[in-house]
């Protein structure tokens, strides 16, 4: 009997684990870590000096990063607010929708939810933000192989420097027809790799533009749900006393029961 | 009889004149509601449905508080409630996770129906009502997802309703009276949220009386399918293989209830999307009636349906095809001919038609939540016509192979 409960069981978990450890395109990890409060204090005054200019998170409320990045109010109205909006306001952001449809093609969208939007969650923002390359075909001149196409220029390049995409050409099959290219492809052939211009020189190392990638993306996996890392710190007691409750339920059932044969 | 005992018996005969129909039910239901002793594992599962269900109608009232059902507001209110709301976020996720654990319990409910042919004479009324809840609970959690208001859930609305336009005739007419509109839109979240926090409710609750009440008049089956009222205890004058629900099935379900609840809360707080499964990840991009996504495909309970839509390659008929997957589980009753009910006494051509049938729904299930490629369309149509053949040449298969004797009296298992 027990052995049909675990099975049971396994075969309940099974599935969602599967498709938890599947997905598209390898991506590399950003590690998130949503106790560490001094990458998330990074990510968000990184976020609010480059990203907000276009893009609002307009379910996040300045207050709120107060009080869950132990930051102040006073911190937080000095360092992080940008525009003359209040504490306990969502964040907008100061660029009109329209202007951004005409000067974009597509208004920047809200990314209060973009770790939560995507299979590979929050690492994709992270693969997002290392993968600008330089493309004149581009109307912005950038283009990304994580999201081919983007509308959007770089806007951390004078961090990282301007990124160039590595190219061979396409492989062949038995038959001479060219095959598809697994990171996208850059002027008909396959993009393999990125190298970086030596000028204009970048602002930051290689190390130090991938913590900036990173501490964005912990900021945005903090935005994308504030409350998680109290909803698993409540989780822990909620299961600690339904585990108890059982057993006395068990206790009790088993009292009950003896005097059936 | 000292003051305390004196009260209590005042009050008790005060009500019972009053109200003399309370007692007798009480003991009707409860406390001389005679169960077979022996029900297994699978036995929780329906008073596991009835606890899923109160936390899905106290979870909605909390989530109707503050969800604003309109095309402009939702999935912002939805956003509101998850980080606003003093506890906003347990209660959704409670709800949400809960819509996922209702279909887990019924399929494990309707597993066990199958398994020991609880759906025999004489209790061919108590399935068919189950099979009822089972069908406005797949419109209930249709409706519910629809409602946040992310792209799933508008593409969903969009390619669901679309399925009543195959109607002959009146189909385009249809869709549009279930819209509202001529596109899925501010009309149709709006009456959706209406169906979903009362009209169908108030139906599920009624079926779900129905189905208590059409299962005590007859009686609960058991893993065993032996009639506990054929023998009595000689000395007692009760049923020999029978115990009072209560307290012995409320304590074990009690019991039942704490496991369950205890794995519940371990999805609900530490991985309340299930890998994308219970929450899926496109529907954290709000509804844009624009854009179509590239991959549209319904929650997981729905994909083994899905799975058939999709085998067929004609639109009418694919609709058919789900429907009547559906619809068949009514007459499951009559198609049985076997003599024996458990599938402890069935014949070994039983045993493996039903363990086959398990795996060719699971499998539905799974390519239902696939792209569809050539080969996987291929293996849906061929389990698409085994499931049908299943039921279909159920009067003849049932009846093939020797079957075991059934003892008088349960066996204890366990």
């Amino acid at each position: 009997m027990t052995k049909i409960r675990f099975l049971l069981l396994s075969l309940l978990l099974a599935p969602g684990l599967a498709l938890a450890a599947g997905g598209t395109a390898p991506m590399k990890s950003a590690q998130v870590d949503l106790d560490d409060k001094a990458a998330l204090q990074r990510g968000a005054s990184l976020f609010m000096s480059y990203c907000s200019g276009c893009h609002a998170i307009s379910y996040q409320r300045y207050s709120r990063i107060a009080q869950d990045l132990d930051l102040t109010p006073e911190q937080v109205e000095q360092n992080l607010i940008y525009n003359d909006q209040k504490i306990g306001e969502t964040i907008k952001t100061g660029m009109n929708p329209a202007d951004g449809q005409a000067w974009f093609g597509k208004a920047p969208p809200d990314l209060s939810v973009v770790s939560r939007a995507k299979a590979q969650g929050a690492d994709w923002v992270y693969n997002y933000l290392i993968s600008f390359y330089v493309d004149d075909s581009r109307p912005m001149g950038w283009n990304n192989t994580v999201f081919p196409g983007a509308s959007m220029p770089h806007a951390l390049w004078e961090l990282q420097g301007m990124q160039h995409a590595k190219t061979e050409p396409k492989h062949k099959n038995a038959k001479g027809e060219p095959q598809s290219c697994t990171m996208g492809e850059y002027k008909g052939e396959c993009i393999i790799g990125f190298e970086l211009a030596e000028s204009p020189k970048p602002r930051l190392s290689p190390e130090q533009y991938d913590r900036v990638a990173k501490d964005i993306t912990s900021f945005l996996a903090y935005v994308g749900e504030p409350g998680a890392a109290k909803r698993e710190s409540i989780g822990v007691w909620v299961v600690l006393f339904l585990a108890f409750f059982t057993f006395v339920a068990y206790l009790l059932k088993v009292e009950y029961w003896r005097d059936v044969h | 009889m000292n003051k305390i005992d004196k009260a209590v018996a005042g009050l008790t005969g005060w009500f019972n004149e009053r109200a003399p129909g309370f007692v007798p039910a009480y003991k009707k239901h409860m406390s001389e509601y005679y169960a077979p002793k022996n029900f297994n594992f699978f036995y929780y599962f329906g008073s596991l449905a009835l606890l899923v269900l109160v936390n899905q109608i106290v979870t909605g009232i909390f989530l109707t508080m503050h969800f604003k059902p309109s095309a402009a507001e939702a999935f912002a209110s939805v956003e509101y409630i998850m980080r606003d709301v003093p506890g906003g976020d347990i209660i959704r996720y409670m709800h949400s996770t809960g819509a996922s654990l209702f279909f887990i319990t019924v399929y494990f409910h309707m597993f066990r129906g199958l398994i020991y042919g609880s759906y025999q004479k004489p209790r061919e009324l108590v399935w068919v009502l189950g099979v009822l809840i089972f069908l406005v609970l797949m419109a209930e959690a249709f409706l519910g997802y629809v409602l946040p208001w992310g792209q799933m859930s508008y593409w969903g609305a969009q390619v669901i309703i679309n399925l009543f336009g195959a109607v002959p005739v009146i189909g385009p007419e249809l869709t549009e009276w279930i819209r509202g509109d001529y596109l899925v839109s501010d009309a149709t979240i709006n009456r959706f949220f209406a169906l979903h926090v009362i009209a169908l409710p108030l139906v599920i609750l009624l079926l779900v009386v129905l189905h208590l009440g059409a299962l005590h008049e007859v009686g609960s089956n058991n893993p065993e399918g032996v009639d506990i009222k054929k023998v009595k205890d000689p000395e007692t004058g009760k049923y020999a293989d029978g115990i009072p629900f209560h307290p012995y099935y409320t304590v074990k379900d009690l019991f039942g209830a704490g496991f369950f609840l205890t794995i519940a809360a371990f999805i609900l707080f530490f991985a309340p999307t299930f890998g994308g499964l219970f929450l899926e990840y496109d529907n954290f991009i709000p509804a844009d009636p624009l854009v179509t996504p590239a991959h549209i495909k319904p929650v997981w309970y729905f994909t083994p349906y899905y799975a058939m839509l999709r085998a067929i390659p004609d639109k009418f008929f694919g609709v058919v095809v789900m429907g009547a997957a559906t619809l068949i589980l009514f007459v499951l009753p009559w198609l049985d001919r076997s003599p024996v009910k458990s599938i402890r006494y069935r014949s070994t051509f039983s045993k493996v038609m039903i363990a086959l049938f398990t795996v060719s729904f699971l499998t539905l299930m799974w390519l239902g939540m696939q792209s569809g490629s050539a080969t996987q369309t291929m293996v849906a149509r061929v389990l698409t016509a085994f499931y049908f053949g299943f039921f279909i040449f159920m009067p003849w298969w049932s009846r093939i192979g020797e079957t075991k004797p059934v003892p008088d009296r349960v066996t204890m298992h366990d």
